[in-house]
């Protein structure tokens, strides 16, 4: 293993967050990766290519990222634990892939080092690819399971909840991270695992096809409508089924909350400064940290729309996840933007500045009805 | 030609009575075919799978269905088949020969799929030497979208984005993708085939079946390119379709092995 020795635990190290990842990644027990260079993520195909390798895991450079989440689809159909990593551009090149995977109900882990676009963009932090995460990003209905860590050690923590998921749902999950995330270190404490307890039994796998059984047959093709509508709904009962089950979300300081800021990932640790700082002012704020971008923390905003005046949504980008979070709280609450864009990244005191704007606007929208 | 249309006998036939000389093996499927009259790939198929039936691996073999008219080829090979999107068959053929380094893989894919939208992925699983055989049909159209001009659409061959015939000046020259796979040092055994004749039938099933045994020994990418008609699309008859292709399709696609191994 890499990184850095911080104490007598072989378990505990200093890692950067992609290499944290793929050290992860080694140890849940990941069969097969497949890769193509793109920063800000190259170090996880670098770390797998030289320690993956090392500890017997399939790991290949391919031609494109078409080409990489082809492999994985490929991979993911013959039984393997497989997975696959990129940023924003290479993960838009993935979404014809990526369609397949879910509508063929292959259990596989797509990681996005969000950089900031549109186009080429730059190499710097971003939160501009929560609609194409979300929402499905390829065509057709169909949702990933999206995972966001806010530090290095949920970096490691989330792909062992992320291959965990995607065997009990067959279906792809994404943890979405950003530049920052991917680029800096922290300590990280591996937890212990063991893939065999894990991983289940794959019958629907096209491992070669024995005399006493049907042959298996990976598809997303059902040219009958009856039978891609029947395919569509079996879909769409798995997704409640995770909205039901596997919302995570972090609460901080929101008992007393009149005003409650909502930020995922690295902006959360923002989010969070910036709490302190208003705090320290005698605003009461709290703030709420979706872990699971989809399923969406609907219900815990919801329930805070008879508790607080305002919610402020922060992000890396031009406003995505606070249409999620109006959309929750079903105009009850004032629901303020902020945000910076094209790889910037907001600091504690512009937030605090935005949360007392949407202060002032409450109260008055409040003088208003009253 | 005519065909004579035969009064069935007044008694049935006792098949117990009979000698067995020709039988559908067991990996192909019962499942009624939705190939056009005089296609190809009806052949093609049976030649594989007869191959793979007489080699007795039908337990190890895994195959990747294209996109394009053999997409429902996993409804008649009787084996275990993933459908790969469109191109990405070599790919997703990648994938599973990695997880499965001692099963056999092939991708079965036509020249719109694999000499267009997917030549990127077919060049580079050659050049890695990926252990798989990759049979690759060739009738110069898009048969299952309509009949369009395909990468390897002949100079004056008219389609339904060729309206007046390919010219050089608005789509350039045809593809002749299987020398330029044979280039590749990971191909090591490429071929030149067609179906439309019981001698040409025998030669593929030749061809394939070296390539599988090559397979075993991981020598390589083996390319075998089945030069084939499209009577719909090329709006022939099957047997008028067949001549044309003798007359125009192999001398620019010449049969032939293309690239043996060195003795």
């Amino acid at each position: 293993m890499r990184g850095t020795d911080v104490s007598d635990n072989s378990n505990i190290r200093l890692m950067k967050g992609n290499e944290a990842l793929a050290e992860a990644a080694i140890r849940a027990g990941c069969q097969a990766y497949f890769g193509y260079p793109i920063t800000p993520q190259s170090e996880i195909l670098e770390y797998l290519t030289d320690e993956g390798r090392r500890r017997g895991m399939i790991v290949l450079q391919a031609e494109s990222e078409v080409a990489s989440i082809n492999m994985v689809y490929g991979a993911a159909g013959a039984g393997a634990r497989t997975m696959t990593s990129s940023s924003s551009p290479g993960v838009s090149l993935m979404q014809e892939g990526l369609s397949y995977i879910a509508c063929a109900e292959l259990p596989c882990l797509v990681v996005n080092v969000n950089r900031g676009g549109p186009g080429l963009g730059t190499i710097q932090p971003s939160q501009g690819d929560y609609f194409q995460s979300v929402k499905g990003g390829g065509h057709g209905d169909y949702h990933l399971i999206v995972l966001a860590p806010a530090s290095v050690q949920e970096m490691a923590d989330f792909v062992f909840d992320a291959f965990n998921l995607a065997d009990k749902y067959r279906n792809p999950v994404m943890i979405l991270a950003d530049g920052a995330l991917g680029q800096m270190m922290e300590k990280v404490e591996f937890r212990p695992y063991n893939p065999a307890d894990h991983i289940p039994p794959k019958p629907w796998a096209t491992v070669g096809k024995p005399k006493d059984r049907e042959r298996t047959i990976i598809t997303s093709l059902h040219i009958q409508p009856e039978k891609m509508e029947e395919i569509n709904l079996h879909l769409q009962e798995k997704y409640r089924r995770i909205r039901e089950r596997e919302v995570r979300y972090e609460l901080v300081q929101t008992e007393d909350a009149e005003y409650l800021l909502v930020a995922y990932g690295l902006v959360a640790r923002i989010a969070h400064r910036a709490l302190e700082l208003a705090r320290a002012q005698g605003i009461r704020v709290g703030l709420l940290r979706p872990q699971t971008l989809y399923p969406f923390p609907t219900e815990a905003r919801r329930g805070f729309t008879t508790q607080v005046r305002g919610m402020l949504t922060v992000e890396m980008n031009a406003g995505q996840m606070v249409e999620d979070v109006r959309l929750a709280v079903e105009g009850k609450v004032p629901v303020d933007f902020y945000g910076r864009m094209g790889g910037i990244i907001p600091s504690p005191e512009e937030i605090v500045k935005a949360l007392e704007k949407l202060m002032k606007n409450s109260v008055a929208e409040t003088a208003e009805v009253y | 030609m005519s065909t004579e249309i035969l009064e069935p006998e007044a008694a049935e036939p006792d098949l117990a009575q009979m000698d067995c000389v020709y039988a559908k093996p067991d990996t192909l499927t019962d499942t009624p075919s939705h190939y056009c009259p005089g296609c190809g790939h009806g052949v093609a198929h049976r030649v594989l799978m007869e191959v793979i039936d007489e080699l007795g691996i039908q337990e190890q073999t895994i195959g990747v269905a294209p996109v394009g008219c053999s997409v429902f080829a996993y409804q008649y090979m009787n084996v275990d088949m993933q459908q790969a999107a469109h191109g990405r068959a070599s790919a997703v053929a990648t994938g599973i020969r990695r997880v499965h380094p001692d099963k056999y893989v092939f991708s079965y894919q036509g020249d719109g799929d694999l000499a267009a939208i997917g030549t990127a992925e077919t060049i580079h699983t050659v050049n890695r030497g990926e252990n798989i055989l990759v049979l690759f049909i060739n009738n110069a159209i898009y048969g299952m979208t309509g009949g369009q001009m395909a990468p390897t659409t002949l100079l004056g061959m008219k389609t339904t984005t060729s309206p007046l015939g390919r010219t050089v000046e608005t789509a350039g020259f045809p593809m002749k993708i299987t020398e330029m796979i044979a280039m590749l040092p990971g191909a090591y055994y490429v071929s030149r085939n067609s179906v439309h004749t019981p001698n040409a039938v025998r030669h593929l099933k030749k061809a394939i079946t070296k390539a599988f045994q090559y397979q075993k020994e991981k020598k390589g990418t083996c390319f075998i390119e089945v030069v084939s008609n499209c009577p719909s699309g090329w709006k022939m008859t099957p047997l008028q379709a067949n001549e044309w292709m003798e007359e125009n399709m192999f001398p620019m696609y010449p049969p032939g092995e293309i690239k043996v191994p060195k003795p």
